[in-house]
């Protein structure tokens, strides 16, 4: 219990730390954030109105708590561009991605943990380079060559799903998953290489170790050693690894939503970016931290109630 | 109970022989050391005895008989079974030779959920009478520890009571006490010498230092360079070494432990001490400072 | 020593890297043809003439690939040399001094992390603007922690071998020893992590550059080609493919570079 105070004290302080990093860098390059909102050709009076409005007149610190309170509370600001709160734009937007995210979770963890498993037992074998070099050709692939061919081939070719019309999660709810699985599958095929590239590296490590001679001795079969011994201390490291894979499924997401025409966040992000509406990218830059800080907390705490070493704080 | 004849083992990627024909015997109930020091084949004499040899790895030829049958080129499911059952082994490293993640007591039990049917209540008393057994104090409540949550003596302790649990016929003892501290040491070899009387469990004692072999083992096998270059009566080896390597092993033994190991050995056979003088140059020094190795 | 010793991924991840890296330099100073004028029909698949063929302005993608690589080359290369000279120093000063500093960077670093590479560099870009030198810096900045906290376990770990005592006992400075006495131990660990960054650094330059926000005319890099090819890939699909090949090559090439450093790492241990 102590343990997972003081992790989740941890993560409210990086939390602190970065959407304080990210408000002080967008606060220094956005200008003037009335002038944008209402457009160049705004009186003076209006102006300051505005900028009263938005507390713009108050000292920075000030500024950074009213904007981290509002944020907590679902007042992300006003778009530049679309002149409407940013959370509710960025809403539905969230819920697609995320559900992408999550689709591609799925899969890397289903093929991963049996390739891995499988590629490890096989590490002394003769076709130990063929598989090695197979993963290093699936990592080789970028996300969004590999997104083009996928659309290419089952989308315009299969016709299996047709790109850029993308259905509505609330009303078509297995047709969005359907049309996301595609994504999902081209942003899981290089995490999948380094997953079971991490797994069988792991897992000879551990068949390495003494205990499992100790096993050895007792009448194990080295198959019964790896179920009962060497899965469970591999565990710890792979949902690490895991909990890594999650931030950097969000990472992948922003260039495949752009291949495969899904209206996430990704998407939304490099508009914004190029719009240069600094509320929505802070707003999204701050979420997108936020997940990733959360899922490796997360991992640390299912990792913890596995090995009850990391309890005493063994990590810092 | 165990007999080894003119064992070999040569491992790919060395040059020399690991072991380069070995011969010896245990018989029931007796305790044989065997010393050397380190890479002088005695971990991997033990490795064979017990099955562990990485066969695809080494050459091997020569006869390992337990109770009679050949441990050395048995396939894996015979190996298995005896395994655990008829050959109990302890390592050096109580902490790293323990599986990290799981419970002392279930470690414990292991080898009778391999080996046995019994209920799991069954072998959770068999395994408390274990822990009982190596007289661990308050063994229900180290059966539900984790490794890290005990000593290094209290974990050799548990790692001889999942040796014993099954009353296997052979104990390996794999340098057991050499990371451990003085007094935990002399702790544990008293309980395997209780053990032995008790259980009447013949013991192969592997350790590379003499003075520890001496207490417990009354045969001691001295190995150097895959080769047993001396063996017989610990006394006789200890006081009358014939191999110039043995010599060597007995001048590095501190002077005073010598004048405690004569007067014990007085005691115990006092027509055989004559020579035992030679060893004691020093013999007069800190008798008192000597004692508390015993 | 066994420390020269090649192996098999080695081995072939260096030939096949060899002849890409000569292919793309000789792109510097030869193309077939002018990678930004027609040179002849339209849409022309893969022939003799045009290897990986001609997209719509009937310009030959070969000479546009030769050519755009070596942006994406020059930027990757420049990114892992800012990402490990600075993440070296960092590193080294963290590990080796340790103490207030190491606790401070360390926790910056961990800020940084938290940060999808990807978001970082697009964030980073949104303040510079795009082009090829903020490319560089973004990519840079981003690949700092990562070697620095490679490097990091690496002097850490020297910072009490005997060696290490006896060159500061010998009155050694610390720039001496860092640079004389470590340094070197910590190229195990440095040249795998070098390849690994190398590989992310063109992935993300790509992704970048294939977004819109990295890259802009008049350079051209491989995933700026990747965004126009995705445009025509019905009607000249060679486009999309042969500039996708290319970039998995270079990255499948180093990877196997990578893998057999750490496999040889492994040997010697």
């Amino acid at each position: 219990m102590k343990f997972a105070v003081r992790r989740i004290t941890a993560l409210l302080i990086t939390m602190i730390m970065v959407s304080f990093l990210a408000f002080a860098a967008f606060h220094m390059i956005s200008g003037d954030p009335a002038q944008a909102i209402l457009g160049t050709n705004a009186t003076p009076e209006r102006l300051e109105l505005m900028r009263q409005q938005l507390g713009l007149d108050k000292p920075f610190l000030v500024q950074y708590f009213s904007w981290l309170t509002g944020f907590f509370s679902g007042n992300l600001g006003i778009s530049y561009s679309y002149r409407q709160p940013v959370a509710s734009l960025i809403m539905p937007k969230l819920k697609v991605t995320l559900l992408m995210v999550m689709i591609s979770f799925v899969i890397i963890v289903v093929c991963s943990l049996p390739l891995g498993l499988r590629s490890a037992q096989k590490a002394s074998g003769r076709f130990d380079w063929v598989r090695t070099t197979i993963g290093q050709l699936c990592m080789a692939v970028p996300a969004f060559f590999l997104s083009i061919l996928v659309s290419y081939l089952f989308g315009i070719v299969l016709k299996w799903f047709t790109p850029g019309d993308f259905p509505k999660i609330d009303r078509n709810f297995a047709g969005a998953v359907r049309y996301l699985f595609f994504a999902a599958v081209c942003i899981a095929i290089p995490r999948i290489a380094m997953t079971v590239r991490m797994l069988r590296s792991t897992i000879i490590q551990e068949m390495e170790k003494d205990y499992v001679r100790t096993a050895i001795s007792r009448g194990n079969d080295r198959s019964e050693v790896l179920r009962k011994h060497v899965l469970k201390n591999s565990l710890v490291p792979t949902i690490t690894f895991l909990g890594q894979t999650m931030a950097e499924i969000v990472g992948g997401s922003i260039v495949v939503e752009q291949v495969f025409g899904i209206p996430g966040m990704g998407r939304f992000l490099v508009a914004s970016i190029s719009n240069r509406d600094y509320p929505v990218v802070e707003a999204l830059v701050v979420i997108l931290a936020f997940w990733v800080i959360l899922s490796g907390t997360v991992a640390d705490l299912i990792g913890q109630k596995i090995d009850p070493r990391l309890r005493l704080g063994g990590r810092a | 109970m165990l007999e080894v004849r003119d064992l070999h083992v040569k491992f790919h990627n060395r040059d020399r022989e690991a072991v380069a024909g070995v011969s010896f015997t245990i018989r029931e109930g007796e305790i044989l050391g065997l010393v050397g020091e380190s890479g002088s084949g005695k971990s991997v004499t033990a490795m064979s005895i017990a099955g562990l040899l990485p066969r695809k790895k080494c050459d091997y030829r020569g006869d390992v008989l337990v109770d009679g049958e050949d441990m050395l080129h048995a396939d894996r499911s015979f190996l298995r079974k005896v395994q655990g059952s008829k050959i109990g082994v302890v390592f050096q490293e109580p902490m790293s030779a323990m599986d990290p993640l799981m419970k002392v007591g279930k470690q414990v039990e292991e080898v009778l959920e391999i080996h046995t049917d019994m209920k799991p209540e069954e072998r959770k008393k068999r395994a408390i009478e274990a822990l009982t057994d190596v007289e661990l104090p308050d063994p229900e409540a180290v059966y539900d520890k984790y490794p890290h949550e005990l000593s290094g003596g209290m974990l050799q302790r548990s790692m001889i009571a999942a040796a014993i649990v099954s009353r296997p016929g052979l104990l390996l003892l794999d340098e057991p006490t050499t990371a451990l501290d003085v007094t935990i040491q002399a702790q544990i070899l008293k309980l395997l010498e209780k053990l032995n009387k008790e259980y009447g469990m013949s013991m192969l004692f592997i350790s590379h230092n003499l003075n520890v072999v001496r207490k417990l083992c009354k045969r001691v096998a001295v190995m150097q360079k895959g080769v047993i270059v001396e063996e017989g009566l610990t006394d006789d080896v200890f006081f009358r070494p014939q191999h110039p390597y043995t010599q060597h092993l007995i001048a590095c033994i501190p002077a005073r432990v010598k004048v405690i190991a004569k007067k014990n050995a007085e005691s115990r056979m006092p027509t055989e001490l004559t020579e035992g003088t030679v060893l004691s140059v020093n013999a007069e020094t800190d008798v008192k400072g000597g004692e508390r190795y015993e | 020593m066994k420390k020269y010793k090649l192996n098999g991924y080695l081995v072939a991840g260096i030939i096949l890297t060899g002849i890409i890296i000569l292919w793309i330099i000789a792109g510097r100073f030869y193309t077939p043809y002018n990678p930004t004028k027609m040179s002849s029909a339209k849409l022309q698949g893969p022939s003799l003439a045009h290897l990986f063929g001609t997209d719509k302005f009937g310009r030959d993608i070969f000479s546009r690939v030769m050519q755009g690589s070596g942006t994406t080359l020059v930027i990757a290369v420049l990114t892992i040399l800012i990402g490990s000279v600075c993440g070296t120093i960092v590193g080294a000063m963290t590990g080796y001094f340790g103490g207030m500093l190491d606790e401070v960077l360390m926790r910056i670093n961990d800020a940084l992390t938290a940060f999808p590479s990807i978001l970082l560099a697009l964030v980073i870009i949104s303040i510079l603007g795009p082009g090829k030198q903020n490319v560089i810096i973004a990519l840079g900045i981003v690949f700092i922690p990562s070697y620095a906290r490679v490097t990091r376990t690496a002097f850490a770990s020297q910072r009490e071998v005997n060696y290490i005592t006896s060159a500061r006992l010998m009155g050694a400075s610390s720039s001496r020893i860092l640079l004389v006495h470590m340094l070197p131990n910590t190229l195990h660990v440095l040249l795998p992590a070098m390849t690994i960054g190398f590989n992310n650094a063109v992935l993300a330059e790509a992704s970048m550059s294939f977004l819109g926000i990295g890259v802009t005319p008049p350079d051209v890099s491989m995933g700026y080609m990747l965004s126009e090819a995705q445009g025509m890939f019905k009607s000249a699909p060679w486009y999309a493919l042969s500039v996708g090949m290319v970039i998995a090559l270079l990255v499948f090439g180093v990877g196997l570079i990578g893998e057999g450093l750490q496999r040889r790492n492994k040997e010697v241990d």
